[in-house]
């Protein structure tokens, strides 16, 4: 369902959304003239800009910048609520999330993060979201409806990536200078175990069954891929480059397709994106993108991946199945996080 | 005076001694079975007589000597806590990590006052059952505290002492060194020259011998890259960048950079006396680097990438001042100890001082690569920032400098061209 033509039929759709409504209009027409083809479906794309102080809106359809948004210091981490309605920003600087109405761009609320949250992910039931705080070496868990703090984890020094399995009942996190993923489990809020990884993880994604932990580590430079039953590390996804320092392979963002078969991996100072076949762990491409790319997001359909990057100030658009960069989109300074609306 | 020792309780400020974690202290220990439960380690700071250490503990020893206060007014002035700041954080961060894999880290600090023996207290330390020692001092004393603790087990980290005859024919087998040798900042500084293709250099050397070993380093690398020193001269005008604003301004000190052909000014001044008076007073508008001006460095205030702004923030929160290359060189050090033992989930001595030279282990530093101890001489390779007083201005290897191991191989010496030999 076109996010615009939902608006519109609720009846309460404010100025800016119109605006986005008639240019998005006008785009999928012209979009069905040329290709005779389904249209994508229009999502909303966010992207936090870290120096920028703010939040660069983009259609996915029209891949146009149609609003920035002032938000708190140092945006880094950002997310949706499950109905699209609401959007969470880390203002790390600021020491706490800010939550903005989607529909009119405005801060509603913030809510108490503990220092420095820098990455987060949200609950399957969408009111508990899990905060890495990166100065305090802990995880803060917040009720996100009553803004009431519920645990505080400790876990290893600077934690950052943040990965929940798909019954919501495993948090992993990884602590970027204590190199390791830490197993939490949600209903007792404790770390039940931690698995050393190579130096600077970054990212943690779980596979769709849940079986399987693909954790990023920057200063390493591999993937690990970890058994979440055994929790071992089963293999370590390395990267060549021809042309590339190998020291400039960093990777950070990992996003794996629903059905498992394909993972896309930022790899930073490297400039690119690597293809990887998600059952054989073969590199398969790389896809040059802007420049320091750090963190990726697909739309809720799967058909295009976005990532940012941060030294370009722009993000780049991937179209999923052709494995082909279409566009890059100028942003603000340093883009960080990215994120799309589930409709 | 008494020597000052701090049995500095760090690990406990943080609670890591919980019950339930002391179980599993005991992995790489010999700590008696009565003991393995419910007993956290002692909090209380030890008197300096007592031996004792708690066999699943891991102390680090530390051997500096505070820089006399300023005498009056030094908006510059040397931190008294410089480096061992850096060293009180990373047995934070040690720790931190521990509290997952079961190991403890304490700093057992020794601030020598004026002329104290160095190495009375580094065979104090070492009596005390200290097998890593980080160390903050002068090339000689460095060597002296080497020498005496010599097949006792002890891996000393240098942080301070820059001169490449400790990576040379000084070098030891027991000491590992974090802080860049005069080659690499030379070399990193050439390499931006050369970057920019400012190939004609003008080099002012100090009075002070380390001036003088500054210039031959850095004479070195300009052969090396291909620069061409057109101008050296001694400075003779004394400590003019100490003296105060209302000091007349000497005559002969703005004169003589005149009639010199030269892109680039080069001042050899480590101790800091006079390098800074010379920036905007040479004859001929001409940049200045060395040891002041544009500077290679290890830390700067305005490095933020790679995760060095987290460093930042949590070395400011503890120390409540900015940090300084000192305090991350024995940040280094003390995270070496504690990464080494994380990767090899032990911390026991025996194992880990061979593996700091491993290819293998290697150090994530705020630097986008890991970091790794060079096997022939055991110098940490490392990037080198260049940097102005108020920004980065790049960061070396520079691109386009390659080398078959790693580019971090371009900086300082090579294995080919090393006279470290390490004694038996």
């Amino acid at each position: 369902m076109n996010r615009g033509f939902r608006a519109g039929a609720s009846g309460t759709m404010p100025g800016l959304a119109k605006q986005g409504l008639a240019m998005l209009g006008l785009a999928m027409l012209a979009g069905t003239a040329l290709t005779g083809a389904t249209p994508a479906q229009a999502y909303t794309v966010y992207v936090t800009n870290e120096k920028g102080n703010s939040v660069s809106v983009i259609d996915s359809e029209s891949m146009a910048v149609t609003a920035t948004w002032k938000v708190g210091r140092r945006p880094r981490g950002v997310t949706t609520s499950k109905d699209g309605k609401e959007l969470f920003v880390c203002a790390s600087d600021d020491d706490r999330i800010d939550v903005l109405d989607t529909s009119t761009g405005k801060v509603v609320r913030s809510l108490r993060s503990g220092p420095d949250p820098e990455q987060f992910i949200l609950g399957p039931q969408g009111n508990l979201l899990y905060v890495a705080n990166e100065d305090d070496s802990q995880v803060t868990v917040i009720d996100v409806e009553k803004n009431k703090v519920m645990a505080e984890v400790p876990v290893g020094v600077e934690p950052e990536g943040m990965g929940l399995s798909p019954d919501g009942k495993i948090l992993v996190n990884t602590s970027e200078t204590t190199n390791m993923a830490h197993f939490i489990d949600t209903t007792t809020f404790a770390v039940i175990d931690n698995v050393l990884v190579d130096a600077r993880p970054r990212f943690a994604e779980f596979t769709a069954d849940g079986k399987l932990l693909w954790v990023s580590a920057e200063v390493g430079g591999t993937i690990s891929v970890i058994d979440v039953a055994a929790r071992r590390v089963i293999k370590k996804i390395t990267f060549k480059i021809p042309s590339v320092n190998d020291e400039a392979i960093q990777p950070v963002g990992i996003r794996i397709t629903k059905d498992g078969t394909k993972a896309f991996v930022a790899l930073g100072p490297a400039n690119r994106i690597a293809v990887i076949d998600a059952k054989t762990y073969a590199v398969e491409k790389y896809l040059p993108v802007g420049q320091r790319v750090w963190q990726l997001a697909f739309t809720p359909d799967q058909k295009l991946l976005f990532s940012t990057n941060g030294s370009s100030n722009d993000i780049s658009v991937v179209d999923v199945a052709a494995e082909k960069v279409i566009k890059s989109i100028p942003v603000g300074l340093l883009p960080w996080g990215v994120a799309v609306s589930p409709n | 005076m008494p020597t000052h020792i701090l049995l500095a309780p760090l690990a406990l400020s943080l609670g890591l001694c919980g019950p339930g974690l002391d179980a599993a202290f005991a992995q790489d220990s010999t700590q008696p079975p009565g003991q393995a439960s419910g007993q956290a380690p002692s909090t209380e700071a030890r008197p300096a007589a007592a031996p004792a250490i708690h066999p699943s503990e891991t102390h680090i020893g530390m051997i500096y000597r505070p820089e006399p206060a300023p005498s009056s007014y030094d908006a510059e002035a040397v931190p008294e806590d410089e480096g061992v700041a850096g060293a009180r954080m990373a047995i934070k961060d040690n720790n931190n990590t521990g509290r997952f894999t079961k190991q403890t880290y304490l700093l057992d600090e020794i601030a020598l006052d004026g002329d104290k023996d160095a190495v009375a207290a580094a065979r104090d330390l070492a009596g005390r059952g200290i097998r890593y020692l980080i160390v903050a001092l002068p090339a000689g004393e460095l060597l002296a505290i080497a020498d005496a603790l010599k097949g006792q087990g002890v891996t000393i980290f240098n942080v301070a002492a820059p001169d490449d005859r400790l990576r040379g024919a000084d070098c030891r087998r027991n000491v590992f060194h974090v802080v860049p040798s005069r080659a690499m900042q030379t070399d990193a500084l050439a390499q931006f020259f050369t970057l920019m293709r400012w190939r004609k250099m003008f080099l002012i050397v100090g009075p002070q011998e380390n001036d003088r070993l500054y210039a031959e380093a850095f004479k070195k690398a300009a052969r090396k890259f291909n620069l061409k020193i057109s101008a050296e001269k001694p400075w003779t005008f004394g400590p003019l960048a100490k003296a105060r604003g209302d000091t007349p301004t000497r005559s002969e000190a703005m004169v003589f950079t005149r009639g010199l052909d030269y892109d680039i000014a080069v001042v050899a001044d480590e101790a800091g006396d006079w390098g800074d008076y010379v920036p905007f007073r040479t004859v001929d508008p001409r940049p200045v680097a060395g040891t002041q001006g544009l500077i290679a460095s290890t830390w700067h205030p305005t490095l933020e990438t790679w995760g060095a702004a987290q460093a930042q923030n949590r070395f400011r929160r503890q120390s409540g001042r900015l940090m300084r290359p000192l305090d991350y060189q024995a940040w280094a050090a003390v995270r070496s100890v504690g990464e080494a033992a994380t990767q090899k989930k032990t911390a026991d001595p025996a194992v880990l001082a061979p593996y700091f030279a491993d290819p293998a282990f290697s150090l994530p530093a705020y630097k986008g690569v890991s970091l790794t101890y060079r096997p022939w001489d055991h110098q940490l390779r490392q990037p080198i920032i260049v940097v102005q007083p108020k920004a980065m201005v790049s960061v070396a290897p520079e691109q386009g400098f390659t080398h078959q191991r790693t580019p971090l191989d371009t900086l300082g010496t090579d294995l080919p061209e090393t006279t470290c030999k390490f004694a038996e």
